[in-house]
Protein backbone atom coordinates (compact mmCIF):
# COMPACT_ATOMS: atom_id res chain seq x y z
CA UNK A 1 0.00 0.00 0.00
CA UNK A 2 1.23 3.67 -0.44
CA UNK A 3 1.18 6.33 2.20
CA UNK A 4 1.79 9.84 2.77
CA UNK A 5 4.42 9.97 6.10
CA UNK A 6 5.12 13.40 6.68
CA UNK A 7 4.44 14.74 3.36
CA UNK A 8 6.79 12.05 1.69
CA UNK A 9 5.38 9.33 -0.14
CA UNK A 10 5.89 5.39 1.50
CA UNK A 11 5.21 2.04 0.08
CA UNK A 12 4.92 -0.22 2.96
CA UNK A 13 3.74 -4.38 2.71
CA UNK A 14 0.46 -5.48 3.26
CA UNK A 15 -3.48 -3.21 3.07
CA UNK A 16 -3.12 -2.53 6.54
CA UNK A 17 -0.66 -1.19 9.63
CA UNK A 18 -1.41 0.02 12.89
CA UNK A 19 0.54 2.94 14.52
CA UNK A 20 2.41 1.11 16.88
CA UNK A 21 3.72 -0.97 13.99
CA UNK A 22 4.39 1.68 11.68
CA UNK A 23 6.44 3.25 14.81
CA UNK A 24 8.67 0.47 14.92
CA UNK A 25 8.92 0.19 11.61
CA UNK A 26 10.27 3.54 10.59
CA UNK A 27 12.18 3.61 13.94
CA UNK A 28 10.41 6.43 15.41
CA UNK A 29 11.45 6.47 18.99
CA UNK A 30 10.35 9.69 20.51
CA UNK A 31 8.60 9.01 23.09
CA UNK A 32 6.61 12.39 23.21
CA UNK A 33 4.63 12.23 19.65
CA UNK A 34 2.14 13.56 17.91
CA UNK A 35 0.33 11.49 15.53
CA UNK A 36 -2.19 12.45 12.73
CA UNK A 37 -4.04 10.45 10.30
CA UNK A 38 -5.76 12.52 7.94
CA UNK A 39 -6.02 15.27 10.17
CA UNK A 40 -7.48 13.86 12.82
CA UNK A 41 -5.06 13.05 16.50
CA UNK A 42 -4.92 9.73 17.60
CA UNK A 43 -4.68 9.35 21.10
CA UNK A 44 -1.91 7.38 22.65
CA UNK A 45 -3.80 4.91 23.94
CA UNK A 46 -5.30 3.76 20.14
CA UNK A 47 -1.79 3.56 18.72
CA UNK A 48 -1.99 -0.18 19.12
CA UNK A 49 -5.32 -0.44 17.47
CA UNK A 50 -5.90 2.53 15.27
CA UNK A 51 -4.63 1.36 11.13
CA UNK A 52 -3.29 3.17 8.47
CA UNK A 53 -4.83 2.25 4.73
CA UNK A 54 -3.79 2.49 1.46
CA UNK A 55 -3.76 6.30 0.84
CA UNK A 56 -3.92 7.85 4.06
CA UNK A 57 -1.95 10.79 5.11
CA UNK A 58 -0.10 10.76 8.19
CA UNK A 59 1.81 12.76 10.14
CA UNK A 60 4.30 12.02 12.93
CA UNK A 61 5.37 15.19 15.05
CA UNK A 62 8.60 14.83 17.14
CA UNK A 63 7.75 17.35 20.20
CA UNK A 64 11.24 18.72 21.55
CA UNK A 65 11.82 20.82 24.68
CA UNK A 66 12.44 24.71 24.42
CA UNK A 67 10.63 27.74 24.74
CA UNK B 1 -4.29 47.14 4.10
CA UNK B 2 -3.47 50.19 6.08
CA UNK B 3 -2.14 49.68 10.02
CA UNK B 4 -6.35 51.13 10.48
CA UNK B 5 -7.42 48.27 8.59
CA UNK B 6 -5.44 45.91 10.20
CA UNK B 7 -6.31 47.37 13.76
CA UNK B 8 -10.01 47.26 13.05
CA UNK B 9 -9.92 43.46 12.47
CA UNK B 10 -7.80 42.56 15.33
CA UNK B 11 -9.79 44.17 17.42
CA UNK B 12 -12.45 41.69 17.15
CA UNK B 13 -10.00 38.68 17.71
CA UNK B 14 -9.02 37.19 20.30
CA UNK B 15 -5.59 34.48 20.67
CA UNK B 16 -4.55 32.34 23.40
CA UNK B 17 -1.10 31.91 25.08
CA UNK B 18 -0.62 28.93 26.62
CA UNK B 19 2.43 29.52 28.47
CA UNK B 20 4.37 33.02 29.30
CA UNK B 21 7.84 31.96 28.98
CA UNK B 22 10.18 32.71 26.25
CA UNK B 23 8.00 32.14 23.37
CA UNK B 24 4.58 32.97 24.89
CA UNK B 25 6.07 36.47 26.34
CA UNK B 26 7.40 37.73 23.34
CA UNK B 27 4.52 36.47 21.02
CA UNK B 28 2.04 37.91 23.38
CA UNK B 29 4.27 41.53 23.30
CA UNK B 30 4.00 41.65 19.66
CA UNK B 31 0.38 40.93 19.11
CA UNK B 32 -0.32 43.80 21.45
CA UNK B 33 1.81 46.06 19.62
CA UNK B 34 -0.54 45.56 16.31
CA UNK B 35 -3.74 45.86 18.88
CA UNK B 36 -5.57 42.35 19.43
CA UNK B 37 -8.57 42.99 20.52
CA UNK B 38 -8.03 40.38 23.88
CA UNK B 39 -5.02 37.82 24.83
CA UNK B 40 -5.64 34.76 27.30
CA UNK B 41 -2.95 34.14 28.84
CA UNK B 42 -1.66 31.05 31.10
CA UNK B 43 0.94 29.95 33.06
CA UNK B 44 1.65 29.14 36.68
CA UNK B 45 4.96 29.87 37.10
CA UNK B 46 6.60 33.01 38.63
CA UNK B 47 9.55 35.48 37.05
CA UNK B 48 13.16 34.03 37.94
CA UNK B 49 16.30 35.60 37.37
CA UNK B 50 17.52 32.66 34.68
CA UNK B 51 14.49 33.30 32.55
CA UNK B 52 15.36 36.74 31.96
CA UNK B 53 17.54 35.99 28.90
CA UNK B 54 15.18 35.48 27.07
CA UNK B 55 11.70 36.30 28.66
CA UNK B 56 9.93 39.69 28.21
CA UNK B 57 9.81 40.59 31.98
CA UNK B 58 12.23 42.76 33.84
CA UNK B 59 14.45 42.37 36.69
CA UNK B 60 11.97 44.15 39.41
CA UNK B 61 9.70 41.27 38.38
CA UNK B 62 11.21 38.60 39.60
CA UNK B 63 8.88 36.31 42.08
CA UNK B 64 5.78 37.99 40.43
CA UNK B 65 3.69 35.50 38.58
CA UNK B 66 4.48 35.79 34.66
CA UNK B 67 1.03 36.01 33.37
CA UNK B 68 0.27 39.01 35.82
CA UNK B 69 3.64 40.53 35.03
CA UNK B 70 3.12 40.09 31.02
CA UNK B 71 -0.44 41.79 31.67
CA UNK B 72 1.31 44.56 33.51
CA UNK B 73 3.88 44.90 30.53
CA UNK B 74 1.80 44.67 27.84
CA UNK B 75 -0.45 47.45 29.57
CA UNK B 76 2.25 49.36 29.68
CA UNK B 77 2.84 48.74 25.82
CA UNK B 78 -1.19 49.08 24.99
CA UNK B 79 -3.62 49.93 27.39
CA UNK B 80 -6.24 49.17 24.32
CA UNK B 81 -5.54 45.08 24.74
CA UNK B 82 -7.72 43.15 27.08
CA UNK B 83 -5.49 40.95 28.75
CA UNK B 84 -6.96 37.87 31.17
CA UNK B 85 -4.22 36.51 33.21
CA UNK B 86 -4.66 33.24 34.67
CA UNK B 87 -1.83 32.02 37.28
CA UNK B 88 -2.73 28.10 36.71
CA UNK B 89 -1.23 25.22 35.72
CA UNK B 90 -2.99 24.35 32.12
CA UNK B 91 -4.37 20.35 31.79
CA UNK B 92 -6.44 18.72 29.78
CA UNK B 93 -9.20 19.69 31.87
CA UNK B 94 -8.96 23.91 31.92
CA UNK B 95 -7.46 23.94 28.54
CA UNK B 96 -11.03 23.46 26.50
CA UNK B 97 -12.73 25.78 28.51
CA UNK B 98 -10.32 28.80 28.95
CA UNK B 99 -9.65 28.46 25.42
CA UNK B 100 -12.95 28.25 24.12
CA UNK B 101 -13.55 31.24 22.80
CA UNK B 102 -10.28 31.85 21.16
CA UNK B 103 -9.82 32.48 17.11
CA UNK B 104 -6.20 30.76 17.63
CA UNK B 105 -4.08 29.30 20.06
CA UNK B 106 -0.57 29.71 20.39
CA UNK B 107 1.25 26.81 22.07
CA UNK B 108 4.73 28.74 23.94
CA UNK B 109 5.59 25.85 26.57
CA UNK B 110 9.37 24.48 27.26
CA UNK B 111 8.34 21.02 27.76
CA UNK B 112 8.01 18.38 25.71
CA UNK B 113 5.56 16.88 27.76
CA UNK B 114 3.70 19.59 28.51
CA UNK B 115 3.54 20.80 24.54
CA UNK B 116 2.26 17.56 24.29
CA UNK B 117 -0.55 17.36 26.72
CA UNK B 118 -1.45 20.72 25.45
CA UNK B 119 -1.75 19.86 21.31
CA UNK B 120 -3.80 16.54 22.40
CA UNK B 121 -6.61 18.37 24.47
CA UNK B 122 -6.64 21.50 21.72
CA UNK B 123 -6.64 18.70 18.71
CA UNK B 124 -9.57 16.86 20.95
CA UNK B 125 -11.39 20.09 21.84
CA UNK B 126 -11.01 21.88 19.13
CA UNK B 127 -10.03 20.43 15.68
CA UNK B 128 -10.77 22.68 13.18
CA UNK B 129 -9.15 25.85 15.67
CA UNK B 130 -5.63 27.15 14.17
CA UNK B 131 -3.19 25.98 16.69
CA UNK B 132 0.39 27.66 16.50
CA UNK B 133 3.61 25.55 17.77
CA UNK B 134 6.64 26.71 18.70
CA UNK B 135 9.60 23.55 17.97
CA UNK B 136 13.18 23.90 18.36
CA UNK B 137 14.22 26.78 19.63
CA UNK B 138 17.84 26.24 21.34
CA UNK B 139 20.76 27.74 20.80
CA UNK B 140 22.50 30.76 18.42
CA UNK B 141 22.79 30.78 15.12
CA UNK B 142 21.69 28.28 12.09
CA UNK B 143 19.06 30.88 11.17
CA UNK B 144 18.81 28.97 7.98
CA UNK B 145 16.96 26.12 9.56
CA UNK B 146 14.23 28.41 11.20
CA UNK B 147 10.74 27.59 9.02
CA UNK B 148 7.48 27.32 9.85
CA UNK B 149 4.82 25.00 8.17
CA UNK B 150 1.21 23.79 8.28
CA UNK B 151 -0.13 20.34 9.33
CA UNK B 152 -4.25 20.74 8.68
CA UNK B 153 -5.07 23.34 11.71
CA UNK B 154 -1.57 23.05 13.24
CA UNK B 155 1.26 25.78 12.14
CA UNK B 156 4.35 24.29 13.09
CA UNK B 157 7.22 27.43 13.73
CA UNK B 158 11.01 26.85 14.42
CA UNK B 159 13.69 24.47 13.37
CA UNK B 160 12.11 21.29 14.93
CA UNK B 161 15.77 19.74 15.84
CA UNK B 162 17.40 21.83 18.17
CA UNK B 163 15.91 20.53 22.09
CA UNK B 164 17.28 22.67 25.11
CA UNK B 165 20.40 20.86 27.18
CA UNK B 166 22.49 22.32 29.45
CA UNK B 167 25.41 23.12 26.34
CA UNK B 168 22.17 24.11 24.38
CA UNK B 169 20.32 26.77 26.44
CA UNK B 170 17.53 28.84 25.04
CA UNK B 171 18.33 32.53 23.84
CA UNK B 172 16.80 35.51 23.49
CA UNK B 173 17.45 35.54 19.31
CA UNK B 174 16.43 32.34 18.16
CA UNK B 175 13.38 32.42 20.70
CA UNK B 176 12.47 35.99 19.79
CA UNK B 177 12.86 34.66 16.39
CA UNK B 178 10.28 31.73 16.64
CA UNK B 179 8.05 33.71 18.63
CA UNK B 180 7.69 36.92 16.14
CA UNK B 181 7.04 34.23 13.60
CA UNK B 182 3.77 32.63 15.46
CA UNK B 183 2.75 36.13 16.08
CA UNK B 184 3.53 36.44 12.21
CA UNK B 185 1.41 33.62 11.59
CA UNK B 186 -1.54 34.17 14.01
CA UNK B 187 -1.74 37.36 11.92
CA UNK B 188 -1.47 35.82 8.69
CA UNK B 189 -4.52 33.47 9.53
CA UNK B 190 -6.76 36.21 10.92
CA UNK B 191 -6.21 38.76 8.63
CA UNK B 192 -6.78 36.11 5.84
CA UNK B 193 -10.00 34.67 7.53
CA UNK B 194 -11.06 38.44 6.89
CA UNK B 195 -10.06 38.87 3.64
CA UNK B 196 -11.50 35.19 2.56
CA UNK B 197 -15.11 36.17 4.37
Amino acid sequence: MKISLNNNPETLEGTSITVNQLLKLKNFTFKMLIIKINGRLIQKEDYGTATIQDGDDVTVMHLISGG
Amino acid sequence: MTFEEIKRILQQKTVGIAGAGGLGSNCAVALARVGMGKLIIADFDMVSEDNLNRQYYFYDQIGRFKADALKENIQRINPSVTVLSHNILLTEINIPVLFRDCDVIVEAFDQAGQKEMLIEAAEIAFPEKPLVIGLGVAGWGKNDIIHCRKVDNMFICGDEVSEIAPDMPPLAPRVGIVANMQANIVLEILLNQTNDR
